[in-house]
């Protein structure tokens, strides 16, 4: 009403401001209970977290956390959960991994070719759920965790020495042929280190979704759906066929999520291929409040703790303690946001309470 | 009757395949062992559901239930163990409640927390109190006493004989009633009581009633004098605790010890298993024991799943017909192609690769909530957060 958009944004930020805060305040506690120099220790996390190498990796990661985050969102703008962005993008990246080795094309091609496996793969495993929870009704909250392990399984199976997958010369790890150098994505440096060329495509998606959400019909029914299914079937919404497509959109983002790593550095999918990143990206989302700005900084954050955590070991301090202040950050986020939701509510009724005081008043004098 | 019907198949599959395995007393317990958990955790979804809370955390509630289990068990006894893992458990239940029902946090988001939580404080406990220990470390504790077995004396010198005269059915149940009574832990029993108590406080008491008014129509029951708020916190509260002492099972029972990825995603098994017994402890019992069933056939012998594939045949075999009697064409088409695909895989290859037989249980709960979907009716008021002051 009287606010202005300067104030509508900061109310916004206080919340993670607050969350960060308190998650620090918590882990610097539990550090003190343990007996660790919690100012020391926070010194040595920061130096190590703002080394140029580290920010490097920070930005690279953070790329992978992205697209997971935005996944993740994708599904939350339709009150979908969901969980199943870890075997969506595991199975996504294995085949992608095996489909670019096993063909040469030229360069760009190449690397579209890999791209393009690795998004229908994903929504297509994404689409199972959409197609339960729309045909049979089963929360897609249940299929997806269920998906997520038979995805393992499939994996496990494929990714054997005979079958798609050999053992790598001089060391343990299993893994699919590598892709040749025309299914790489260039990088560019930085410092002497290399940015994931797929950082720039990523915050290009990022951009799309902004306007998929916000320019398009497409993205306002999205939007109407989230925030009342019935209220947007009686204007005319499809609600099955809205299910069922943001699924398969939210799959076909869950499938890129191992393409930055694969196409940027490993080149092949190996045991030792990064996994877990479903409920990061959940996450992140929360954190990012689905926005395609708040996720991304969402991704950073998330990727900044866990590079930066790498020193606690050397500190003698368990680094599982960012994953607790990771979940602590979520939920105070989630809170924060509650409280903040809440006052502006009282603070609005309030407002509107004077408004309509003063309108009868001058009612009266007319 | 359909029991009987079960028991007949898998006896005759038994005999088909030559696998003796599939119903010897030593799946059956094992059945039974792998079993427990999931029914408690089933249990504590059952608890938080009824009262209109989804409880996602199931998992990270049975995580701090092992750990629990196992840092006051080492130190302790295996009973006391016990204990803390409720008291762990219960703990975090409230925590969701104090997250989901006072910050008005969505009930999904706060479970994905607690999950998370729960890992990264299994992990960071561990390295300051089990480092160091005899056997512990970072990511497992010290050994941990076991609960005692019990067995119903004299039965299976009775039973026997019986068992081992190999006549098709009469043999299969004497071995069956060998396994449910010989060597039983206690916290099986515990367990066994645990789903009849929940089912006679949650249907046949007043604070059952007003609990379960919650989770059908939280403002209804709130102008009817029952505070909803309250009650969920008592009901996650009671969820969180039958989580810990799931986790505590799996310490004191299913092994002695605590280790990283124990739990393995049976917090989620547990909260499938709501649904597929249609919010009744009962029938969420009986989707439990088959994911025990198919989880202690996969660490058995390898053959023995194959045995399934027939079993899977049958059954689809049988829905086909029924289908085709419903005139549901689309559903004749899946079943039949499932059934005869099935049999192919049996006829023509016999064996199930160890990696699939790992997501068994996963494709089974997929495939039987996405095929027997029909009369499920949730709690009306789940997952929908209540505000007293907006309520209308």
């Amino acid at each position: 009403m009287m606010e202005t958009r300067i104030e509508r944004v900061l109310l916004q930020l206080i919340a993670p401001v607050v969350a960060i805060f308190f998650a620090a305040l918590l882990a610097a506690a539990i550090l003190h209970f343990t007996g660790a120099d919690a100012g020391s220790v926070l010194g040595e996390v920061v130096a190590f977290g703002t080394t140029p190498a580290s920010l490097v990796a920070v930005v690279n990661k953070a790329t992978t956390f992205y697209l997971a985050g935005i996944a993740g969102a994708i599904g939350f703008r339709m009150l979908l959960f969901n969980i199943g962005i870890d075997g969506q993008y595991r199975l996504a990246v294995f085949f992608a991994a095996v489909v670019g080795a096993s063909v040469s094309l030229p360069p760009v091609l190449h690397v579209t070719l890999i791209i393009v496996v690795a998004m229908a793969v994903g929504a297509g495993w994404a689409a199972l759920a959409g197609y339960i929870k729309v045909t049979r009704g089963v929360s897609e909250v249940i299929s997806t965790i269920m998906l997520n392990a038979v995805a393992t399984g499939i994996i496990a199976y494929l990714l054997a020495p005979g079958r798609l997958a050999e053992r790598a010369a001089g060391s343990n790890n299993i893994r699919t042929t590598p892709i040749p150098s025309s299914g790489w994505f260039p990088g560019f440096e930085v410092a002497g280190k290399e940015v994931f060329g797929f950082t720039l495509v990523a915050a290009a998606l990022g951009i799309g979704f902004w306007i998929l959400l916000n320019r398009t019909r497409f993205g306002f029914e999205l939007r109407a759906s989230g925030l009342s299914l019935r209220a947007a079937a009686v204007s005319g919404v499809n609600s099955k066929r809205m299910i069922f497509v943001t699924m398969v959109m939210s799959g076909a983002m869950a499938g890129l999520v191992g393409i930055p790593q694969l196409l940027g550095s490993s080149h092949q999918y190996g045991l030792d291929f990064p996994a877990g990143f479903g409920f990061t990206g959940l996450a992140i989302a929360i954190l990012g409040r689905n926005h395609p700005l708040g996720v991304a900084f969402g991704a950073l954050l998330w990727a900044w703790l866990e590079r930066s955590s790498q020193i606690l070991d050397l500190l003698g301090v368990s680094r599982e303690i960012v994953t607790i202040m990771q979940a602590t950050i979520v939920l105070s986020v989630v809170v924060a946001y509650e409280v903040v939701r809440r006052v502006n509510v009282r603070r609005q009724q309030k407002l509107v309470g004077r408004s309509e005081h003063v309108g009868i008043e001058s009612g009266a004098t007319a | 009757m359909r029991v009987l019907l079960a028991l007949l198949l898998l006896s005759a599959v038994a005999d088909i395949a030559n696998t003796p395995d599939l119903l010897s007393r030593g799946a059956v317990s094992a059945s039974l062992r792998f079993a427990v958990p999931i029914v408690l955790a089933g249990l504590g979804g059952l608890w938080a559901e009824r009262c209109g809370v989804i409880n996602i955390g199931l998992e990270g509630m049975m995580i701090i239930g092992t750990w629990m289990g196992a840092w006051a068990g080492f130190q302790w006894s295996p009973w006391v163990g016990v204990l803390a893992a409720v008291a762990g458990g219960a703990v975090f239940g409230a925590f969701h409640a104090l997250m989901t029902v006072s910050f008005g946090v969505d009930q999904a988001v706060s479970g994905i927390a607690i999950n998370v939580a729960a890992l990264g404080l299994g992990r960071f406990l561990s390295s300051i109190f089990f480092e160091g220990q005899v056997g512990g470390g970072i990511s497992q504790s010290p050994h941990v006493g076991q609960i005692a077995n019990v067995s119903v004396p004299g039965l299976a010198e009775v039973l026997d004989p019986i068992a081992t005269l190999e006549t098709p059915v009469i043999s299969d149940i004497a071995e069956i009633v060998i396994g449910v009574t010989t060597g039983v832990s206690l916290l099986t029993i515990l367990a066994a009581a645990l789903v009849f108590l929940s089912w006679w406080v949650l249907f046949r008491t007043s604070f059952g009633l007003r609990l379960r008014a919650c989770g059908e129509n939280p403002a209804a029951a709130d102008s009817l004098g029952v505070n909803p708020n309250r009650m969920r916190y008592a009901a996650l509260t009671v969820s969180g605790a039958l989580a810990g002492l799931g986790g505590a099972f799996l310490v004191t029972v299913a092994s002695s010890i605590y280790r990283e990825g124990q739990v393995a995603g049976r917090g989620f098994i547990g909260l499938a298993t709501v649904i597929f017994g249609n919010w009744m402890p009962g029938r969420l019992t009986i989707g439990a024991l088959l994911f025990g069933f198919t989880d202690a056939l996969r660490t058995r012998q390898e053959t023995t799943m194959t045995a399934l594939l027939i079993v899977g045949a049958v059954v689809f075999a049988f829905l086909t017909v029924r289908a085709v009697r419903a005139r549901n064409r689309g559903a004749t088409f899946a079943y039949a192609i499932a059934a005869v695909g099935l049999g192919w895989w049996f006829l023509g290859f016999g064996v199930v690769p160890s990696e699939f037989v790992g997501f068994a249980p996963h494709l089974t709960t997929l495939l039987v909530l996405s095929l027997a979907h029909q009369r499920i009716r949730p709690p009306q008021g789940i997952g929908v957060p209540y505000r007293r002051s907006e309520a209308n």
